[in-house]
């Protein structure tokens, strides 16, 4: 079982969206473990819906969108520190100063 | 009896009907902007609208889009604005748009006299065009006469989930109806290419869609970077197949009937892809600068109308086309609402389904085609811009033939 603030969009994919924003330290229940969550989950962003290897594809909405760049364990964001594309490289926004803020 | 769907569209000699009756102003090098842009400014509410091309040397593509948008069917006159030694075709484009049937003038700067009798005349022709134009007949406009665009822009997670799907669904409503729907920036494709090759109506048109989306890999490696803007990783998404999957739910689940470049018109009623990245060597830089130029070319394949899904918050409009803005992403929408035109951010809150909002944009369509202002016509959004790109004509197995 999942949290409900929590979307599986097809089911053979191993991330999980946030469709609220979720704060740090909130408990979060995925695939019935409850997890305590390090970091705010913003809305939208991705959770790793089980333990992910190095180099193994993520998948949403049943498609690849890239590779595990470490291994990431479930419950933890999954975004440009943890993956990357398979086609091009992303334009990545932690190498300019952006002031404004990421809610 | 007027039926709820009932459209009165503006009659154009060609047989085409616009959905508006814009004058547009067309300065035809930078150096003529300013002087066009005065005569359009005082008439900026009553659908007077500033188009053009900045560069001073020519392009076959600039001069296609300015040709194709200047004789779009919800444009009823243009005043050419030229400073007079750029080598833009003005005589020829004002030839076309003639031919078409449509008033047209043409100002050269350096003839006239400089800027402010420039403006004086510009006002002046604008003034009695608008006048005239107020005799254009109205005929009855169905659905399938109907070109609806499809860009999306400041796209975040939430985009692929409401805003981009419930357009896909209001797609697959449109086609059903035999209209025309057009959906486009391969670059956004990247990862899809095999999905939506499945869906094309031949199979050398799939090898066509695979190869316009592998083009746009190789020019998008060539240049470095992807059509992922920092913004987008901002709001969560993490790469370009992720963005291109959001992007391609706006097709909907129809079949795919043609691939067209920009400048094509359709013959007939259907799902086509645009393909906007130039061919041969990469040239011109980036292919598509920002949304706006997507819609310009969008509009030159005649476009009546965009539908424009955003989860960031964009606030764009257009000069020609109304752009219809359904906004993906809740908080944005309470942030931003009088820039949208719907709130399909509801799916994520449950308090409505895709298939709902889906019908909801397919209204909002007819509305807006009955005359309806959009939230950025409304707020006098007219972005427009146009570049050098260069492309190939495309091939007869593109283009379908009409039913």
């Amino acid at each position: 079982m999942n949290d409900e603030r929590l979307l599986l969009l097809s089911p053979s994919d191993n991330v999980l969206v946030a469709i609220h924003a979720i704060e740090a330290g909130s408990l979060l229940t995925i695939g019935g473990q409850a997890i305590q969550v390090a970091e705010r989950i913003p809305l939208g962003f991705k959770v790793a819906a089980r333990d992910i290897s190095t180099g193994e594809k993520i998948f949403k909405h049943g498609a690849p969108i890239g590779s595990a760049t470490c291994d990431i364990s479930a419950g933890s964001t999954v975004h440009v520190h943890n993956m990357k594309s398979d086609y091009l490289p992303t334009y990545k926004p932690e190498v300019h100063t952006r002031h404004d803020s990421r809610d | 009896m007027t039926r709820a769907t009932e459209i009165l569209g503006y009659a154009r000699p060609d047989g085409r009907k616009g959905i508006r009756n814009v004058v547009a102003v067309a300065y035809l090098v930078e150096c003529a902007q300013h002087v066009a842009r005065e005569i359009a400014y005082p008439f900026r509410s009553r659908g007077v609208h500033l188009i053009g091309f900045g560069g001073c040397y020519p392009n076959e593509y600039a001069d296609r889009m300015m040709r194709q948008l200047c004789t779009h069917p919800n444009v009823g006159g243009v005043l050419l604005v030229s400073l007079g030694c750029e080598s833009f075709d003005r005589q020829g484009l004002a030839q076309a748009i003639r031919d078409s049937g449509r008033p047209v003038e043409t100002l050269v700067i350096q003839q006239t006299g400089g800027t402010r009798k420039t403006v004086e005349l510009g006002r002046a022709w604008v003034e009695s065009t608008l006048a005239a134009l107020d005799a254009t007949p109205r005929r009855p406009m169905s659905i399938d006469e109907l070109v609806i665009g499809t860009v999306c822009g400041g796209s975040d997670a939430t985009s692929g989930l409401t805003a981009n799907p419930a357009v896909g669904r209001a797609f697959d409503l449109l086609v059903a109806e035999r209209a025309t729907a057009i959906f486009e920036e391969t670059g956004e494709l990247i990862g899809c290419e095999h999905i939506m090759a499945a869906r094309a109506s031949n199979p050398a048109l799939a090898d066509l869609l695979v190869a316009a989306v592998e083009k746009a890999a190789h020019y998008y490696t060539v240049l470095g970077h992807g059509s992922f803007a920092p913004g987008n990783a901002d709001g969560g998404l993490t790469t370009q197949e992720e963005k291109s999957m959001g992007a391609y739910s706006k097709s909907g689940s129809s079949r795919i009937s043609g691939l067209i470049k920009p400048g094509d018109v359709p013959a007939a009623g259907g799902l086509y892809l645009l393909d906007v990245v130039p061919d041969g060597e990469v040239r011109f830089g980036f292919p598509n600068i920002n949304d706006i130029a997507e819609i310009a070319e969008l509009i030159a394949c005649g476009s009546h109308l965009i539908l424009f899904p955003t989860g960031r918050g964009s606030v764009v409009g257009s000069a020609i086309s109304p752009v219809i803005k359904v906004c993906a992403n809740p908080e944005t929408y309470r942030r931003m609402s009088e820039d949208m035109d719907l709130n399909a951010g509801r799916v994520l809150e449950g308090a409505a389904t895709l298939d709902a909002v889906g019908r909801e944009i397919f209204d909002l369509v007819v509305a807006t085609a009955q005359g309806r202002q959009t939230a950025s016509e409304s707020l006098g959004h007219q972005e427009f811009v146009l570049t050098y790109k260069s492309f190939e004509p495309i091939g007869q197995a593109c283009l379908p033939v009409p039913a």
